[in-house]
């Protein structure tokens, strides 16, 4: 049971990062139909930003601040220069500059800072939490809170404050959003900014775990690509949901499936994500879009 | 010279420049333009899918892995000639595609992406794990076959005309099926799938016979790969292979015949030059070459010949003297 409740944890811990992920893309989704590819990229190339702050000698937390309004900002120059020229092509060619995106922030990395390995601080002290016989990393705990007051944040902006409303509505229908006068092209780069900032959360709390090199977030943005599918594209909070499932699940089946091993593991949770959509083809939370024919 | 004649002549035209280039390149420079038809079968069977019928999917590395491995295991454990591995390796893909396509019914979009995905992610895994048939991840090394009849050809150069007739062959067939009944039926399910049902077509069947043909093509051309690079190994059938396919026939032209011939040629030799231009940082310039492609041209290299085709007919159309059909209308549409 211990090691249940051990693995439940830690699965809700890596969960937590493929939440900020599939949040992400889902909110990348909901605005212009199209799934980044490069969100994992910009994502580990803000966290070698950070990274580069703290060997020049900044303090944590002044470097995750710092990062996070870089990340907002590169999100916005790369909707505004790269997406926006793409604007009316189809959705599979926007997906192959996406596709771009990601070559071309892992190929820059790798060329700035190399293809080493390089560890990255935790924020956390290194000393386990200890509640009865099950020994919780403070990391884990650490990451589950930041993701939390990051959704809470969210939730916050979109449910309470005007912009977020605007947000919304540019989303859910341009024409009428342009015509009441929302700005809706400034709401796709607001959008971007912010997804980029969720990306560079989740990469400053997962490299301490991965450590930090340039394709550190292949794994967890196809995780979080599962996520999002899983929960519904059409809903942030499925995402999230569909996030922390997909990290529990990931880490129980790696655990108790004794001749799936770590090798399979991906393929099983995926095969069993599929099972799920199979039932229910749009993801658990997600509505089906009804078309006039 | 009829209107109809003219693409004939084209075709045949370029039929005898390849016919030419065996004999005039080196071997490398050979092997390249072999693997180039070889994707362009893998783009053809990809597009039907995605682009003449509107499913997703960033799995045909599998099919194409598939195919690999079935014509690899029957050379290497049963000595089977490669010629009919070729044939054996597309059926079963179809049938595997078909019932892939049963379940992937109920998917549509990302949804069905995902799944898809997960394949190409489960095939190289599972091909090791079947380590007896597969020989794990030390893959199964081949020998290149040699050509028959006595022809005065080198393995290379006869596998290069191998390939040839193999495109030639699939892509007059694919041409006949999307062009005909079917490829329109296919078209109208991608354009508006209760109206093709309305319409008295069985979109499920449909959808899944076009699966099944896509997977097969995938599969022939995975076939032939295991003869042309004479090695089959888990490792080379991974996610990027089948990310390759589809940047391919995006940059070539969704819905497009010739696009897949276009996109192969941009996934074979664009990230060399991108090598060339940059040691330290090539898949940059590649990344770079991607974006700037979708700017220049939005429906791929297909789509920009066919546009500038309609625009150089239209003027030629306002310049003569009588009013006639415009070529605009007559030209298939860009999407």
């Amino acid at each position: 049971m211990d090691i249940f409740i051990q693995q439940v944890v830690s699965g809700l811990a890596t969960g937590g990062i493929y939440a900020s992920v599939a949040l992400a893309l889902v909110m990348i989704y909901q605005a212009t139909d199209v799934v980044n590819f490069g969100q994992g990229s910009m994502a580990m190339f803000a966290t070698y930003i950070c990274w580069a702050m703290l060997n020049a000698g900044v303090p944590y937390w002044g470097a995750f601040a710092a990062t996070l309004a870089i990340a907002f900002v590169g999100g916005v120059v790369v909707e505004r220069v790269v997406i926006r020229p793409v604007e009316n092509a189809p959705i599979l060619s926007v997906v192959i500059v996406t596709l771009g995106l990601l070559v071309i922030f892992t190929s820059i990395a790798g060329w700035i800072w190399t293809y080493v390995q390089k560890p990255f601080p935790s924020p956390f002290p290194s000393k386990p939490l200890k509640a009865g016989n099950i020994v919780l990393g403070a990391h884990d705990v650490g990451q589950i809170g930041v993701t939390l007051i990051v959704l809470l944040c969210i939730y916050l902006f979109f449910r309470f404050t005007p912009l977020g409303l605007a947000m919304r509505a540019a989303a859910h229908n341009p024409v009428s959003s342009r015509l009441v006068g929302i700005r809706v092209g400034r709401m796709l780069a607001l959008g971007w900014g912010l997804a980029s900032v969720f990306g560079a959360v989740a990469g400053m709390m997962v490299a301490p775990i991965l450590t930090l090199e340039p394709n550190m977030m292949g794994g967890v943005q196809l995780y979080a690509f599962a996520a999002a599918t899983l929960g519904g594209f059409s809903s942030p909070g499925g995402a999230v949901l569909g996030g922390f499932i997909v990290g529990v699940v990931e880490n129980l089946v790696g655990t108790y499936v004794s001749f799936i091993g770590t090798e399979l593991k991906l393929t099983v949770a995926l095969a069993m994500i599929i099972a799920v959509l199979l039932v229910k083809p749009s993801g658990l939370f997600g509505t089906t879009v009804v078309k006039r024919v | 010279m009829g209107p109809r004649a003219r693409p004939i002549i084209g075709v045949l035209a370029l039929v005898a420049v390849a016919c030419a280039l065996p004999f005039t390149l080196t071997n490398f420079r050979l092997f390249q333009f072999t693997q180039v038809y070889v994707y362009a079968i893998a783009i053809l069977g990809l597009n039907m899918l995605t682009g003449y019928n509107g499913q997703f999917s960033l799995g045909h590395g599998a099919f194409y892995a598939i195919g690999a491995y079935v014509s690899a295991i029957m050379m290497d454990k049963w000595d089977v000639h490669y010629a009919w591995t070729i044939p054996v390796a597309g059926v079963l893909c179809l049938v595997v595609g078909f019932l892939f396509g049963l379940p992937a019914l109920r998917l549509e979009g990302l949804y069905l992406a995902l799944a898809t995905f997960s394949l190409a992610l489960a095939v190289p895994q599972i091909l090791k794990y079947f380590e007896h048939w597969t020989g794990g991840s030390q893959g199964i090394v081949l020998s290149k076959p040699t050509a028959p009849f006595g022809l005065p050809l080198n393995p290379d150069q006869w596998l290069y005309f191998l390939t040839l007739a193999v495109l030639i062959v699939l892509f007059w067939l694919g041409a006949n099926l999307l062009r005909g009944r079917v490829g329109r039926a296919i078209v109208a399910i991608r354009d508006n799938h209760i109206a093709a049902e309305a319409m008295g077509i069985n979109t499920s069947l449909y959808k899944s016979l076009v699966f099944g043909v896509s997977a097969a093509y995938t599969g022939v051309a995975g076939a032939l790969s295991a003869s042309v690079i004479a090695f089959v190994a888990p490792d080379s059938f991974d996610v990027f292979l089948s990310i390759t396919l589809l940047i391919g026939s995006v940059i070539g032209g969704l819905a497009s015949i010739s696009g897949a011939v276009f996109g192969a040629l941009f996934i074979q030799f664009v990230p060399n030059w991108a090598q060339d231009i940059s040691k330290a940082a090539p898949w940059a310039i590649f990344g770079v070459f991607l974006i700037v492609f979708m700017y220049v041209m939005p429906f791929g290299i297909a789509g920009a010949i066919r546009l500038l085709w309609i625009r150089t007919q239209r003027s030629r159309v306002a310049l003569s003297p009588e009013p006639r059909e415009t070529a605009a209308s007559q030209a298939p549409r860009a999407t």
